[in-house]
Order: structure tokens, then sequence, then C-alpha cells
């Protein structure tokens, strides 16, 4: 089962190297992680989405836990927080279809942030379903560069879960 | 006033109590070691190889529960430095490694003798710190040796470049740490301890199975406490050895895969597992599906991690080994005034088993055996500070089974990574630690080999360590597996082999050299004595020499070469399928 780590670290150097090799070095797997900078300029938050059982899932957080630059994990319930992703796809994009791809791209609320006489760059944002959704149409006009951010997620309400 | 870096780095440490470091001087530790020149209050112990300086600071922490220093020059240095640093991780000992650094502006430059050593260590310290900022050192050696002796104790590495070392601060030494991210528990959950307690006082045939977290707690007086009041039998890890006196009649000795008979038994017919600072590891549980089968377990750590990794706890206890003894101890004491404990059923039952599966070898003829010595080095040592340090294989598993270590922290050895080579580096560092015990190193000519050049440092040091080599001219328990598990094809095994032997070789001949190398030459090239011991008879003359005299004394004991360490469970089998010694 996929579950969300929200994983509030120190800003300081080598904490990436320190949960990602902790992941590797004990046999978990990430699906993604995002990390970047909070309210607080001297704490980042990651994000990581890992596959993992319940069993696996405690050990991966407890071991997360004993990295000194940790500071707190929130396994993030997807009933009660939000998780969005960036995508960014370049498509092939001729005179004839680009009024097409344009259309998908309104439907998707996403935003073209660079043409060019052959190509169109999208940019999204959603869940995984719908980046999987705009990407799985957009192929049957070429595809030639994609890259996504990894999941970035907060807990809903006022306070921090 | 200003200081340097490097004499900060010095105050820092004798702010901590450090008064000793086991290290090796390279170009970028230049002004640590300028620093160190004639130094009044720490004293620095040169050490012929910076993987023997880790050991030695080891053995240091063991055997005194301060923490070990050890200091090594950037690159070949700091690498060297890997092995001991992570035998210190696996163990959890705490320790500080010191290493030079390349200077910051060349940093990441492939620079001479440059080495990312605090990437290279990433996955076995409990923490690291590469100093960019001379006024961050104070504050790092602060939290490091905090780090490292709190919690699960473990290796705490600090990497210094050389610029940081030169560049000069005003000094103050901060009085507390400020670590957000580390917070250990101390103190069990009175409801969990209560519980624990009360399953404790229902239980028939509770065992209780104890290690290196009750040793690094200083808990072994509780221990026994515990299992006088509430008449529960203890086996141990080979870490948890001398934590209950290994005569103690409710000292079941140790458990797992050459553990005795009776305790692998007990863990198996027990019907409530009282686990206490212990991982669970796969050399204690054997064939982990087949261990302890429905079997109750309270375990007791430091580290959430450890409980439930590999066995499911019904009653989990986060906290400090003393703590949780202490406070369980208490409950079942209330409790026991009420209800009675009565263990006689069980405690009759083991004794049985004890009676018709003891530890054995042969003893009806003139061969000289590896247990014999030392069962002689055990009950020669009766009545004196004695402290065991060992290498890795048959010699430390002879040394486990057959001394009797009377105290907590008087049997040193290299556990969760099997380090061949750990004795007599951390002998050193246990004989600095306790000058008055009497150390031996018992170990194998395998082991020994891999950091014989520190009989240099001992004998420099007048430290009057001796060393009982069980010489089999074998990488024995590469070769008992060899010999029970893979067809007796002893591929590499026979360190007497050269190139005129044939390509397979069953069985070393009359031909075959006997000394390869000759130990006592080796002891006397170093100035140590070197004595050679090949009959039983031979045997108690020989220790009672060595303990007697204050130099090191080397004793090359050539013991029957194809002796294996049983019992044995096979690796991968459950841990009640158990090989015995063949007595005849």
């Amino acid at each position: 089962m996929k579950h969300t780590l929200s994983v509030l670290v120190e800003n300081k150097a080598g904490v990436l190297a320190r949960v990602a090799g902790l992941f590797s070095r004990r046999g978990f797997n990430i699906d993604s992680l995002a990390v970047g900078p909070t309210e607080d300029p001297a704490l980042s938050r990651m994000t990581i989405v890992v596959d993992a059982e319940e069993h696996s899932l405690e050990q991966v957080t407890k071991q997360l836990h004993k990295l000194i630059n940790v500071i707190k994990i929130s396994d993030l319930d997807p009933r009660n927080s939000v998780g969005r992703e960036l995508l960014l796809i370049k498509v092939k994009a001729s005179a004839d279809n680009r009024a097409e791809i344009i259309e998908i791209a309104d439907i998707f609320r996403s935003n073209i942030v660079d043409v060019s006489r052959a190509s169109l760059t999208l940019e999204v944002t959603g869940t995984a379903d719908k980046l999987a959704a705009i990407e799985d149409l957009l192929r049957p006009y070429g595809i030639t560069e994609l890259a996504r951010t990894g999941k970035i997620a907060l807990s809903r309400g006022a306070k921090e879960e | 006033m200003k200081i340097t870096g490097a004499e900060a780095l010095l105050r820092s440490l004798e702010n901590e109590g450090v008064d000793i470091l086991f290290g090796i001087p390279g170009g970028v530790l230049l002004p640590v070691y300028e620093a160190l020149y004639g130094h009044k209050k720490i004293r620095h112990i040169l050490m012929r190889h910076e993987q023997c300086a880790a050991h030695a600071a080891d053995g240091y922490a063991r055997a005194t529960g301060k923490v070990g220093v050890c200091l090594a020059t950037s690159g070949p240095g700091a690498t060297n430095l890997v092995t001991g640093i992570a035998n210190a991780y696996m163990d959890s000992i705490p320790m500080v490694a010191i290493t030079g650094q390349v200077a910051t502006p060349v940093i990441g430059t492939d620079a001479f003798q440059e080495a990312d050593i605090t990437g290279i260590t990433l996955p076995i310290v409990k923490h690291s710190y590469l100093v960019k900022d001379v006024r961050d050192l104070p504050r790092v050696i602060k939290e490091a040796f905090y780090i490292a002796s709190t919690g699960r104790p473990g290796p705490v590495l600090i990497d210094i470049p050389k610029d940081v070392a030169m560049a000069e601060i005003d000094y103050k030494y901060p009085e507390t740490v400020d670590l957000p991210g580390y917070k250990p528990t101390i103190k069990g959950h009175p409801k969990q301890v209560k519980q624990a307690a009360q399953t404790i006082i229902a239980s028939r045939r509770p065992l209780i199975y104890c290690g290196g977290g009750v040793v690094g707690a200083d808990a072994s007086s509780d221990l026994q406490a515990l299992a006088e009041l509430a008449q529960i039998p203890v086996t141990t890890t080979l870490l948890g050895i001398g934590s209950i006196p290994g005569d103690h009649k409710l000292n079941l000795g140790m458990l797992g895969m050459h553990g005795t008979w009776y305790a692998n038994r007990a863990i198996s017919e027990t019907d409530l597992i009282i686990a206490l600072g212990v991982r669970f590891d796969d050399r204690v549980t054997g064939k982990l599906a087949e261990f302890a089968p429905g079997i109750k377990v309270i375990h007791a750590d430091i580290d959430p991690a450890e409980i439930g990794k590999n066995v499911p706890a019904k009653i989990p206890i986060v906290g400090d080994a003393k703590a949780v003894i202490r406070a369980l101890t208490d409950e079942v004491k209330k409790l026991a005034e009420k209800d009675g404990i009565d263990r006689k059923p069980w405690l009759a039952q083991i004794d049985k088993w004890r009676k018709a599966h003891p530890l054995a070898y042969r003893k009806d003829d003139d061969i000289l055996r590896p247990q014999y010595v030392v069962e002689q080095i055990s009950a020669l040592s009766a009545g004196k500070d004695t402290i065991l340090t060992t290498g890795v294989g048959q010699n430390q598993m002879w040394a486990a089974q057959y001394f009797n270590a009377r105290r907590p922290r008087t049997f040193i050895s290299s556990g969760g990574l099997g380090t061949m080579g750990f004795g007599l580096p951390s002998a050193i560092g246990a004989q600095f630690g306790k000058a008055d015990s009497t150390v031996w190193d018992i170990d194998g000519d395998g082991s020994f080999q891999m950091v014989s050049q520190d009989l240099a440092t001992a004998v420099i040091n007048r430290l009057p360590i001796n060393i009982a080599i069980l010489n089999n001219g074998f990488l024995g328990m590469v070769r008992q597996w060899q010999e029970l598990f893979h067809g007796h094809k002893y591929s590499h095994s026979c360190l007497m082999q050269d190139y005129t032997c044939p390509p397979a070789c069953s069985s070393p001949t009359e031909d075959c050299p006997r000394y390869r190398p000759d130990f006592v030459k080796l002891a006397e090239a170093y100035g140590a004595k070197g004595v050679r011991v090949t009959k039983p008879a031979e045997v108690a003359p020989a220790i009672k020499a060595a303990i007697k005299d204050p130099a090191v004394v080397l004793i090359d004991f050539i013991v029957n070469r194809e002796e294996k360490v049983f019992p044995m469970v096979a690796p991968g089998a459950a841990i009640t399928e158990m090989l015995e010694a063949e007595m005849e």
C-alpha cells in the first residue's frame, strides 16, 4: 500500500543523503521524494511516497526517527490531507493539432509555458491520477520530454497533524 | 584570548573528560598533533594501524563504560577506521572518531589524501559531522559525545578540515546541547511495565534473554536482583556475557548458534521470553519462522526500532535497561508478596537438561584441545580481576563457552560485525582503561595475523597483556563450515597452504609446515615474550607464568587442528536442531 510520509528535517548539509541512504540500506523503495524549505528557514520538509506493508512502514518510520536531523514524521492519511504534484510535459505540436492540444490543456486547467514551431510545453498540477490521465491523452501527439516533481502534501485543517 | 581549532578540539575533549586518544598522525592532522605535543592532560597512544586505533577505543569503551576516542588522518587513515567504526556501530559502543580532512577550499577536488569519510561512513555511524566553520567545533564535540553515549550508544564521526584546525576562535564550551530531533526515552512506560510484571508472575516457565543493552546500561546487578527475586533463569547473548556471573545457578550461558544445549532448549520451551537489551539477531534465533513459536515476548530496549523488528512483542517497553529492570523489579516485588512465586518444576526441568547435555569436549587422551586452554585460563583467573578479549571464529566461541565471566565488562568480543583481528587492539584499549586488571586476548592464529603489528603498541607501552593463540593453522570456523556444510571442500582455509600444495587438499600431513608464522619469534621480534605450548600438561604452568609476568606474553598453543565448536545450530536450521560434540 502506498503511504505519504511528511518528514520535517533540519535544513543542514547531508540530510537528504542520510534519509535516502537509509531507505536504500534497509531495502525500502521510494516512489517519490520531494524536498524544499518550510516556513521556518531552519527546517525542510521532505514528502516521501513509499509502497510498503504495515510492518515495513513501521520499521522505516522508526529507523527514520533515529536520524538525529529528523524532527518529525507524519504518515498522512489521504482523506485528511491534500497532495499535489507538478508535471512539465513537452509535446510535438504542428499547426494542425496545436488547437487540439491546447483544448486538452484547458480541460486539465494546465498552463502552456513554452511554445515553439514544433512543440508545446504544458505545466500541470494535480494528483498522480490526474497527471497520468493527461500524459495518456497527450501520448498520441508524441511526448518528447517530461519531468515530474514528486508529490508534496500537507495535512488538512488549521493545525499541523 | 583566541586559540586555534586544534587547541579548541583538545580543550573540548578535556571538557568531556577524555584523557586518552588512540591514533596515528598524518598530513592534515599536523595542527592537531602540534597542539598535542607535550600535552599534560591528554595521553595519545600511537597505534600501528588505524583499524587498531578504532578497536582500541572500542575496547576501552567496553571495559570502562566511557566514550572511546580514536584519531586518524584524512584519506587512507580515515578509511582504515571504517571497519572499527562499523564494529562499534553493530555492537552499540560509544565512540567518537575524529578524522582530519583536506582544507575546505579543496574539498571535492580529489586533493591528495582526500576521501569523503562522512559519506563513506554514513550507514555505520549513529551520527557524523563535517566541521566547515571553526566556530561550530566546540558545539559539535559536545553534541558528538552526548549522542555517542546516550540512548542506544554508537559511534559518532567528526571530520575536521586542516584549515578549520588552524583557524582561530574565542573558545567557549557550551553547557547544554540542543538537538530537537534527538530525545531518547529512558523510563519505560509504567502501564507496560505493570503489565509485564503481571505476565511474569502469571507465567510458569519464564526465561530472561539479555544482551549488550544490559551491560551497556550497567544494569547487571539489577538484572541479577530481578532474576533472583522472581526465580527466572537467564540466558545471554555473546555481548551479554558477564551481565550475570558465569557460574550463577540461574545462568544458562549463551544461547544461539553455539549456545548451550539447555539454553536453546529453554528458549523453545519457555512460556514467556523476557528480552532485555537484545535484538533477536539471526545468530541467536536460528530459523526465524521456527523460533519460539507461539511464545509470549516481553521486549524491552532503548531503541524502539529493535522492538518488533524480527520477532513480534506482546509487551513492548521502550527504555533504558537499568530503568526498566528496576521498575519491573519493583512491580514484581509487590505482586510476589501477594501471590508468591514457585518456579521449582521449571528450574528442576532445566537442571535435568543441564545435566543431560552439558558443554563437553574429549578429555580422555593427551591431545591439546582449545577448550581446555580456555578452561584453564578461566580457572587460574578465579579471584583475580580479569578481562578477556577475543578474536572472531572458533577461538571466540570457545572463549564464550568456557570462560567464566564473573562480572560485566570483562568479556569483550566483536558480536554483530564479527571482526577478525578485534582481540589484540581491544585488549590494548581495555588494559589502558583498566590498568589493574589482567587482560587476556584469546585469539585465533588467523584473527591475530590481521593485527599482529600492534604487538608493538602493547610492548612499547609496557602493557601486561597476555595473548593466548589457539593455533590450529586454519581459518578454523570457515573450515568447520566447509567440513559440515560444504562437502569437505577445504577451499583456502588452511593457513599452512603454499605453492607446493595440491590444489585440492583435504587433510594436512606430517610434512606440512607447523609454524606459519612462528609466533614465538614474532613475539620476540617485537620485544614480547613468546612461549610455545604443545601438551596439556604445559598449559597451566604457562598460564600461571604469564599472569605473573609484567611483560606482554604471547603463548602459542598448538591445538588439535580439527577440533570443532559444539553444540552448533546449522545455518538456517531451527534453534532446537543442535549438532552435539562427538565424544569418541
